[in-house]
């Protein structure tokens, strides 16, 4: 290893630099995952309704969601929606809405999933002893669908975060483009530059995504019990 | 010799069934008095279990009139939540909530549907948990407790809410066999303490010996009704002496030997 190159880590501002720019990142991450959780929940409860024509538009829905790449999602909407319909969406703005679209069509597939996969006696079970439909959802099948859907709900959350990644592409001064910006300025005075930087942007990605997971691991031991 | 029909907890005027076009039960007639115990038996299929879950409202009837207690619960305009605190119903695949613990099961319904204190709940849900012998297992979760104990909490959270009449649909068909005679042993408890109760089940000889009166359906219809050991010694109907045989030839001592321990 030559001269110290981990120093560029150090040097000036760098560091908070980055700091601030994965607060961008994360940012967009939290307004997503917020409304996805609420979105989600709704579009899932929907998925299980018994008009056909329901369930149909919101399966049209996560289909598309799925089969289109998020980068080409936030091509089309920040250069694409903003041309067509004359609206000046700044690159965050889009991006929080890309995501939350995205957030919102998993997140209802996945709570369809927990629900539908809950045995139709737990339901009769609730009725028999006297509550009403929505006592029965509230005390026995959305704790139930609750414990069921974690596991998959946080790995949706740091799926999230990762990809946020992309939105450097549609122009948002994120970690990414920070780290970028970093190297291009310290290489010819540190050729190992990115190495280092790419290290550290690694690093902020797995301290924020693995004390998650780490928790939903110990939420799922709590409630094994 | 008609009952008084006023003094039945429940009254079925035929009641009619269809899946579609299938008619699934034909005009059944019941009536149960205050603290009869009726055993249902009947083959397969025959749509006894089906005929139970419309007396809670968890099926819905085309025709006929449900009464209880002179009250008729099949209308349009039936908040059933309420009736069905006053009906309660064990089913075959137990069903505890497996999020609570065995007290938070008794204790959903008194204090969520019935909004009573919780400490005159409480006291009443050990008391039945004391009564079967599971008080030990209050805090526990249904995923540390056997078949039987699950079972046996069932009947417990049912009658938690006070209910008027017990239903019980083939509650031991999934037991195994060592734990099928500790649940009848609380539904036996039950009867002689005067709870009006109807039972489908497949235990012959429990059926003789806790009926006060058997009724025994076929393709959705009653077809025999009579005291047990009229019913079981001396059948009146083809069908109901074809579905003994049956029991008789395969069980073969075994059904003998149910009669002894009886």
């Amino acid at each position: 290893m030559d001269d110290w190159g981990i120093r560029v880590i150090f040097e000036g501002q760098n560091f908070a630099r980055l700091i601030m720019g994965l607060a961008v990142s994360l940012r967009i991450a939290l307004v997503s995952v917020i409304v996805s959780a609420v979105g989600g929940v709704i579009v899932g409860l929907l998925m299980t309704s018994n008009r056909l024509i329901i369930r149909w538009i919101c399966r049209l829905y996560l289909e598309v969601i799925r089969i289109v790449p998020i980068l080409v999602w936030l091509f089309a909407f920040y250069f694409g929606v903003t041309k067509v319909f004359h609206v000046h969406l700044s690159a965050e703005i889009a991006s929080d809405i890309v995501f939350s679209l995205w957030g919102i069509a998993e997140m209802g597939d996945l709570v369809r999933g927990a629900v539908t996969s809950m045995p139709k006696h737990q339901l009769e079970s609730g009725l028999a002893v006297g509550l009403t439909r929505l006592q029965v959802y509230r005390y026995v099948v959305i704790p139930q669908a609750v414990r069921r859907l974690l596991p998959a709900a946080i790995n949706l959350l740091t799926r999230m975060i990762k990809t946020t990644s992309l939105v450097v592409l549609i122009g948002v001064v994120e970690v990414l483009k920070i780290g970028q910006q970093i190297i291009e300025v310290s290489i010819l005075k540190t050729p190992t530059a990115s190495f280092w930087i790419y290290a550290v942007i690694f690093f902020l990605y797995f301290i924020v995504c693995w004390p998650i997971s780490l928790y939903s691991k110990k939420l799922e031991r709590k409630w094994q019990s | 010799m008609k009952n008084d029909a006023s003094k039945n907890v429940l009254n079925v005027k035929n009641l009619r069934k269809f899946y579609g076009t299938d008619e699934v039960l034909h005009g059944i007639d019941l009536e149960v008095e205050r603290g009869e115990v009726v055993v249902v038996l009947g083959p397969s299929g025959c749509g006894k279990s089906t005929f139970l879950r419309c007396l809670n409202g968890l099926e819905e009837i085309q025709q006929g009139e449900i009464q209880l207690n002179g009250q008729t619960i099949n209308t349009d305009a039936t908040k059933w939540h309420l009736v069905r605190q006053k009906i309660g119903m064990v089913f075959q695949s137990y069903d505890l909530f497996p999020h609570m613990t065995i007290l938070e099961n008794v204790l959903l319904g008194p204090l969520k549907a019935q909004k009573r204190a919780r400490s005159e709940a409480e006291e009443q849900a050990e008391k039945l948990l004391d009564r079967v012998g599971l008080l030990g297992k209050k805090d526990a979760y249904p995923s540390q407790l056997s078949g039987g104990q699950k079972q046996r909490v069932a009947i417990v959270r049912a009658l938690c809410m006070n209910p008027e009449i017990m239903l019980f649909d083939e509650v031991t068909a999934s037991l195994d066999p060592e734990m099928v005679r500790e649940v009848l042993d609380v539904m036996q408890e039950l009867a002689k303490q005067g709870m009006t109760m109807v039972i489908v089940t497949h235990e012959m000889g429990f059926a003789r010996s806790v009926a006060d009166r058997i009724v025994f359906v076929d393709g959705g219809k009653i077809i025999e009704s009579s005291a047990p050991e009229e019913f079981f010694t001396n059948p009146q109907t083809d069908r109901a002496r074809k579905f003994l045989n049956i029991f008789e030839f395969s069980a073969g001592k075994e059904f003998v030997q149910k009669k002894a321990v009886i």
